[in-house]
């Protein structure tokens, strides 16, 4: 079987689907692999590298078309320049490709690969499982896509991200706002918080406030409590109230921050505005917005996909290339990706695509002249987004000790007593029993709230407090066992000074 | 003094009880509290006075109110806030033991009662007797374990709660006898009593280990408190009924709090004989993985490159005294910057409430002390923590591992943290015996050595 290399016609585009590395690998799995001259260059992988490593290289792009069972890309075919006809056309039937097709921005490349029995994988697709995560090329491209944000903000960006004292005076740290904590949020949370940045970031799903944290930024909350997590760990649409909060809490945040990264993509939707004109406008004059989400339509309603522009004295960069920036790097990861991937579907003799496997049947969207986007519902509920810290699951402790005011049973036998003691209690002793009963109610509601660092200095006044029965002993003085009760006269007051003296001493050392 | 003055005087005793134990449950009104009770006890030993109308009974009075005040003020001025939970032991005994000889004192009185008053009577001091004298000799036994005079590895005898049932039904058989008997006998019935119910608070809490003490001593309290409301009740004093109830509920909720910082049956508690699981004795299941060590200089070091600390202090800073030089290591790395604060598990220590007042002895300001609740979520992001002689209440064995005896006992979750120093006498486990998985992690370093001397050279090291 033989993999195809086509060199990347987007004007902006500099990596490459395959690295020599994995060119080497899939041999050993029995493919073979032709190359487009000049395919790696602009990633800095020269052609020496592709044919030291046993590729074979083609000059003509219409040659590798032909030639090749399976055609490998980083982005979705687009017009060919020097061809002058669409890279579609170039395919014919049972060719297999692969690339970032953006299968739910994208109904009608869809239907023309369906109509022309391409068999399309989509890496966009790769489910949300643990399994795949090392084919998720989403992920480790916006892994780049995050750090780049910030390096490219931080260049636009006038000041110093960290804060330094200097004799000629103070120099205070850069704040940056991240909004939307998935891969990318989290980069470039990180990336900013190594330059010295004050960062903080904003999610609308509560189970990566922990990431956040652990990342070392404030996670922003709402008092709202509604849940953002949608299907396969990414965010969902919220409701108009959240939306409102959410919004204000951002305009509230541009007046402080000197720079915003929004990274807030719905799959296969239109990005959400979240950063408003005017909202830009109350930003310090020098800040910078850089939108992660340009290509899908931006975060900020002055974006331009791919553009620097400046408004209000804010610079606002409509990234939508930040992996190319890294082109090396950015093709070495997303070469592993597609080689875990191209392993994962299978032997290059007898290949054979095998649609009861969650993987691949969720990256195949069209297969024998049928389009099978959107792949069915995950089984499982997958994990957010990479966890950076996993911490063990928090037993809830399950609160053992049974009250004593519960349980029929108690309750039955308090009733039975209390007839029988009413029945034939004297009267003096009903009302000492009524006395103790309200007295233990009375204990009970004044002890309940009292601070656990107090336990002590309560345990010892109480303990003063019980030798209250110095008085027993002394009604009984003059009665005719003084000897017995002079000594429980005696122990009670040890009792009692101690005890209070003990507390006094104890509550003096307590300080705020 | 006409009856109606001591009744109002009683009254305004119990109110102020009431002020007193409501006053300690906040920092700002506890020593107000104090207070209180102070004053609530003054009157209430006044109005009592005016009824002892024998001259001879003041000749017993003033020598004996002198010698005991004269005990419990050199007793309080002297004691070391380290051994506060033997002190409060040792207090409990006291009221124990003075409700059995007001209960014997009264046996020789009871020639006003006839009839079912006289039957309730003599049923009150059975009682007041048998909560007393098993207050009395638990909280000794108690005692001698928090001193190290008895061995704090929980002691049962076989068949132990059979004989324990025995002993309590021999008590019944002994009381229905006093109420049938003449009186003359029945001072020979009582003292049997109060023997077989000394023996019973004996073999109960022997069979509790070490670690649970937290919950006996409060457990203990509220008996203590019990036998005095008993002793009202003989008496028919209501400030005696109304103050024992105090003590004894209060003492009942924080034996509950306490349980539930254990995760222990509030129920077998009351039972006794809590304080190993059955028969689990969990082997140590991680062989061949070493605990890896810091030194001194090593701890230092990595307590100046932190910018975020949390001090988990346990038994350990108490045997050890270690209170003042953590303070000192506190001060010196607040200096530098260092967010420092200390985390308090409700059962550190050998009393509720133990380790914050062995902080506040060695000044360190109380709003940097964490309770468990509120600091257990900021673990994730602190640089370093540094467990001082705590075993148990820091073991992720308790949250992780259902076959573990403490599984289930809420912790602290130290191991969150990037790093974890652990100062500790040996590799010896902790009271309950279970081994600390803590101690084999990759982010955990141990720092052998008694706890004062480690963190005086760790003080050294950072200056």
């Amino acid at each position: 079987m033989i993999i195809g290399v086509p060199r990347e016609v987007h004007a902006e585009e500099r990596r490459v689907a395959l690295v020599p590395d994995a060119v080497v690998k899939l041999q050993e799995l029995g493919f073979k692999v032709l190359v487009e001259s000049g395919a790696g260059a602009r990633a800095c992988f020269p052609d020496e590298l592709y044919r030291e490593a046993g590729a074979e290289l083609v000059d003509e792009p219409s040659v590798i078309w032909e030639h090749s069972d399976w055609i490998v890309k980083v982005r979705e075919p687009q017009r060919h320049p020097k061809l002058r006809k669409q890279e579609t056309g170039l395919l014919r039937e049972g060719q297999i490709l692969t690339a970032l097709l953006a299968p739910g921005q994208n109904p009608n490349l869809l239907k023309k690969l369906a109509r022309q029995k391409v068999t399309a994988l989509a890496l966009e697709a790769v489910p949300r499982i643990s399994r795949a995560q090392s084919m998720d090329v989403l992920s480790s491209m916006a892994n780049i896509s995050g750090y780049r944000a910030v390096i490219e903000g931080a260049h636009h960006f006038g000041r110093f991200f960290i804060g330094q004292i200097t004799a000629a005076g103070k120099i205070p740290p850069a704040k940056v706002l991240v909004i939307g904590a998935g891969v990318a949020g989290l980069s470039a949370i990180g990336t900013a918080q190594h330059l010295g940045a004050i960062v903080r970031a904003f999610d609308t799903r509560p189970a990566v406030r922990d990431e956040v944290r652990s990342m070392g930024a404030e996670f922003l909350e709402l008092d709202l409590a509604e849940d953002g997590t949608g299907a396969g760990g990414y965010a969902k649409e919220m409701s108009a109230e959240f939306i409102k909060a959410e919004m204000a809490l951002f305009a509230e945040q541009a007046k402080e921050v000197d720079m915003i990264v929004t990274t807030a993509a719905i799959p296969g939707k239109k990005a959400p505005t979240l950063i408003t004109e005017a909202m830009v406008q109350s930003m310090k004059p020098g800040s910078v917005i850089v939108d992660l989400a340009a290509a899908s339509g931006g975060n900020c309603e002055l974006t331009e996909p791919g553009k620097v522009t400046e408004a209000h004295d804010v610079t606002i960069v409509g990234s939508t290339d930040g992996p190319s920036q890294l082109a090396t790097q950015a093709s070495q990861l997303f070469s592993n990706n597609l080689f875990k991937l191209i392993k994962h579907l299978g032997e290059a003799e007898a290949f054979k695509l095998n649609l009861e496997d969650e993987i691949t049947r969720s990256v195949t969207v069209t297969h024998k002249g049928e389009i099978l986007w959107p792949p069915p519902a995950p089984k499982a509920k997958p994990k957010p987004a990479e966890p950076l810290v996993s911490p063990p699951e928090p037993v809830v402790p399950q609160s053992v000790a049974p009250s004593i005011f519960n349980g029929k049973v108690v309750i039955g036998f308090v009733a039975v007593l209390a007839v029988l003691v009413g029945w034939g209690g004297s009267s003096t002793f009903l009302s000492h029993l009524t006395v103790f009963v309200l007295a233990c109610f009375v204990g009970y509601m004044v002890v309940w709230n009292v601070t656990p660092a107090l336990h002590t200095p309560l345990m010892s006044v109480t303990n003063a407090i019980s030798g209250i029965i110095v008085i027993g002993g002394m009604v009984h003085l003059g009665g005719n066992q003084p000897w017995l009760a002079a000594l429980a006269v005696l122990i009670a007051t040890v009792n009692i000074v101690g005890g209070f003296l003990i507390t006094h001493r104890m509550l003096g050392m307590f300080r705020k | 003094m006409p009856e109606g003055i001591i009744t109002v005087a009683y009254l305004a005793a119990s109110i102020l009880f009431i002020l007193s134990l409501g006053g300690l449950s906040k920092q700002e009104t506890a020593r107000r509290g104090n207070l209180y009770g102070i004053a609530g006890m003054v009157i209430a030993i006044l109005a009592t006075i005016s009824l002892i109308r024998d001259g001879s009974g003041f000749l017993w009075l003033i020598p004996v109110v002198g010698i005991g005040g004269a005990v419990g003020w050199v007793v309080a001025k002297r004691v070391e806030m380290t051994a506060m939970p033997e002190l409060v032991a040792i207090l409990n005994s006291f009221v124990g033991l003075a409700a059995v000889l007001v209960g014997i004192a009264s046996s020789f009185e009871a020639g006003q009662f006839s009839g079912s008053a006289l039957v309730i009577h003599e049923i009150e001091i059975i009682l007041g007797v048998l909560i007393g004298a098993y207050t009395f000799t638990g909280s000794v036994i108690a005692f001698g374990k928090l001193r190290g005079l008895i061995g704090s590895k929980p002691s049962m005898l076989p068949l132990r709660h059979q004989l324990n049932l025995g002993m309590l039904s021999a008590c019944g058989v002994l009381g229905a006898g006093i109420v049938m008997a003449e009186p003359a006998s029945q001072v020979t019935l009582l003292t049997a009593i109060a023997l077989i119910a000394g023996l019973l608070g004996v073999n109960m809490i022997m069979a509790i280990g070490g670690a649970d003490m937290p919950v006996v001593v409060s457990m203990l309290n509220s008996y203590s408190g019990w036998a005095a409301a008993a002793a009202g009740f003989i008496l028919a004093n209501d400030l005696l009924i109304i103050t024992g109830a105090l003590v004894g509920s209060s003492g009942a909720i924080l034996s509950y709090i306490m349980c539930r910082g254990m995760n222990r049956s509030f129920v077998s508690v009351i039972a006794g004989g809590f304080g190993v699981a059955e028969g689990t004795v969990v082997a140590s299941g991680k062989s061949g993985v070493e605990a890896q060590e810091f030194s001194h200089e090593e701890v230092a070091a990595a307590l100046k490159n932190s910018s975020s600390v949390v001090i988990v202090p346990g038994y350990g800073m108490a045997a050890a005294q270690a209170q003042y030089v953590v303070r000192e290591i506190t001060e010196t790395l607040a200096k530098l910057g260092t967010k420092v604060r200390f985390a308090i598990h409700p059962v550190a220590g050998r009393l509720p409430g133990h380790m914050n007042v062995l902080l506040a002895e060695a000044s360190v300001p109380y709003d940097i002390v964490m309770e468990m609740e509120e600091i257990n979520g900021d673990f994730v992001e602190t640089n370093l923590v540094l467990v001082i002689g705590a075993n148990d209440i820091v073991n992720p064995d308790a949250l992780s591992d259902a076959t573990s005896p403490i599984y289930g006992m809420p912790v602290l979750e130290v191991w969150k943290s990037e790093r974890v120093v652990a100062l500790k006498r040996s590799m010896a486990t902790g009271y309950s015996g279970v081994e600390n998985p803590l101690y084999f992690r990759d982010n955990t370093r141990m720092l052998f050595g008694d706890a004062k001397e480690s963190l005086t050279k760790v003080a050294a090291a950072l200056n």
